[in-house]
């Protein structure tokens, strides 16, 4: 059966009568069974997807909309792991804020994707259920740590789905397996009910084909809900008639790979090519978004993963897979006396100076335009023995969570190993309606039409 | 910087309560030095006069009213339900405290 990849051909198909709701849920399974070497779920919540579906009010906005939700957010009567062994038969009893509005919306959840276990990862390796594959190529990573997020969404497992971004985790893998992946901007969205990584940082988003997609998506789990008081009212942000993209030189630097640049530059020309004006910008202190966040992080992991005592629920502190322990016990050291003002508080200085750089970009651009990863997808096992260099892969997403920023992640084609390349977009806080705005500019220019993984 | 010894990481350990073996702490001991002396280059910054981030939305003071919602409020039944140690409605836990030996 064949599956429009986009939100208004799927209702076009079922308003059409093309196919029924049961069928398209009864496709999606099959697919999901037939790609199980993937490892993309942890959960399959077949007999919920049904019973929605049954129910289902084909007038509603996303009424037959599949999503498949990262297994960070809390699904009321389904089971939430986290891909931590801690929590391997945790059922939560309400749902995230952001599941229960798609819901609301008609979306129908499918499964629980696999992810880095409590979001610790740049490429999947670290789920305590075993690596996601990437669907374009099953030796390589599927990037982190929304792994099994985009890796159902380009394999066509599910029309859309949620993430988790705390430091590039929705724009890595949304890169790495060549789909659209928004990290809104930090309290655009609500995070209750998502399992806490680094509550400063985290920003819960979405994957799809289509930027429209992802917009559309945005649309529905934005704002406030009186759970999460970091949440604002969006203000109205309208797209100019002519806009202005920078260009930062800390992020084409060496060690980037050519074909990514490449494609990157080209990115640019599209952009040219539509009458946006390319402006040249310096974000001076982007080489120490690194050192910032691998303190900042790790400090509110620490503090986050406290209360997993396996007391109330989940199992003991002996459950903790590596990556968790690695990262409890650098976290706890930069807050421990004695070192405090050394890393914490200097890391937090500094990340008010990178703040002010995208501060003073913005006076002059209304959107910065650069690489999401270094390189396209690597090996699995290639980098999973050195943790700083697997840390080293979030050079240029995480500086967009230390300031809080939105950023869009877009595909723009194949390097010569058939692996998908693309780039992000950053705005201003609360600046996504622009980002939406040059995205689907980009894909309407160059005729972009999804294609699933093969 | 100051260099990371391994009673450093067994002092951490038990402030995160967890349990390393010996192998474990030898393994965090180089992992763990060779990601905070990459993360020192941090010291090269001038940050005097700089104040620090802890958050970015600039909001301040958020309140909402103090009233019980029955609707947000899991049942008893319901905050128990995560665990199968429980006694009387309450959460089972291991004892912190042993009798004295001196009486």
């Amino acid at each position: 059966m064949n599956i429009p990849l986009t939100i208004e051909g799927v209702r076009a198909s079922l308003s059409k009568k093309e196919f029924s709701i049961e069928e398209l849920v009864s496709e999606y399974l099959e697919r999901i069974n037939a790609n199980r070497d993937l490892n993309a779920f942890i959960t399959i919540s077949e007999e919920r997807a049904f019973g929605q579906a049954k129910n289902l009010d084909l007038s509603k906005s996303l009424a037959g909309v599949v999503v498949a939700h990262k297994d960070l957010f809390l699904t009321k009567g389904i089971k939430t792991t986290a891909a931590s062994k801690v929590l391997e038969s945790f059922v939560p009893e309400y749902s995230a804020t952001v599941v229960s509005r798609m819901e609301e919306a008609g979306a129908i959840m499918i499964g629980k994707a696999n992810c880095d276990a409590w979001a610790h990862g740049a490429s999947g390796e670290n789920s305590d259920f075993g690596p996601t594959k990437n669907p374009w190529n099953k030796d390589y990573v599927s990037g982190g740590s929304s792994s099994g997020s985009a890796a159902a969404v380009a394999a066509g497992l599910s029309l859309v789905s949620t993430g988790t971004d705390t430091g590039g985790s929705i724009r890595n893998p949304a890169n790495f397996c060549g789909v659209v992946g928004l990290k809104p901007t930090y309290g655009a969205v609500s995070r209750y009910g998502i399992i806490a990584m680094a509550s400063s940082l985290d920003s819960p988003g979405c994957f799809a084909h289509t930027v429209e997609d992802v917009e559309k998506i945005f649309n529905f789990i934005k704002g406030p809900d009186g759970f999460d008081s970091t949440v604002k009212e969006l203000q109205s942000f309208k797209p100019k008639s002519k806009m202005k993209i920078g260009v930062p030189k800390e992020y084409f630097i060496e060690g980037i790979d050519k074909e990514v640049e490449k494609s990157v530059l080209q990115a640019i020309q599209v952009f040219k090519r539509s009458g946006v004006e390319l402006v040249d910008i310096s974000l001076p202190h982007t080489k120490y978004s690194i050192d910032v966040y691998y303190i900042v992080q790790p400090a509110e992991v620490s503090s986050n993963l406290g209360r997993y005592d396996g007391i109330r629920y989940g199992n003991g502190r002996e459950s903790f897979g590596e990556e968790a322990v690695r990262r409890i016990m650098l976290g706890t050291y930069v807050l421990s006396a004695g070192y405090y003002d050394a890393y914490y508080l200097k890391a937090q200085k500094v990340r008010s100076l990178l703040i002010k750089d995208f501060d003073q970009a913005f006076q002059k651009v209304d959107a910065i335009i650069a690489p999401v990863m270094p390189t396209s997808a690597f090996k699995l096992g290639e980098k999973a023995a050195d943790p700083l260099q697997m840390y080293l892969a979030d050079i240029f997403t995480s500086s967009a969570n230390l300031a809080g920023i939105p950023g869009i992640a877009i595909p723009s084609g194949f390097d010569a190993k058939g692996l998908p390349l693309g780039f992000q977009l950053l705005g201003s806080r609360f600046s996504e309606p622009i980002l939406f705005e040059l995205g689907k500019t980009y894909q309407k220019i160059t005729g972009y039409k999804p294609q699933l993984a093969k | 910087m100051q260099k990371l010894t391994k009673k450093d990481v067994e002092h951490v350990a038990k402030l995160a309560k967890l349990n390393l073996s010996k192998t474990e702490t030898e393994k965090y001991l180089k992992q763990l030095s060779v990601v905070l002396d990459y993360i020192s280059e941090l010291s090269e910054v001038d940050t005097k006069n700089i104040q620090p981030t802890n958050q970015t939305t600039g909001l301040e003071d958020v309140y909402r009213l103090d009233e019980i919602d029955n609707k947000n409020c899991l049942s008893q039944d319901q905050a128990l339900s995560g665990t199968d140690k429980i006694y009387n409605g309450y959460f089972k836990v291991g004892a912190i405290l042993s009798e004295r030996s001196d009486k």
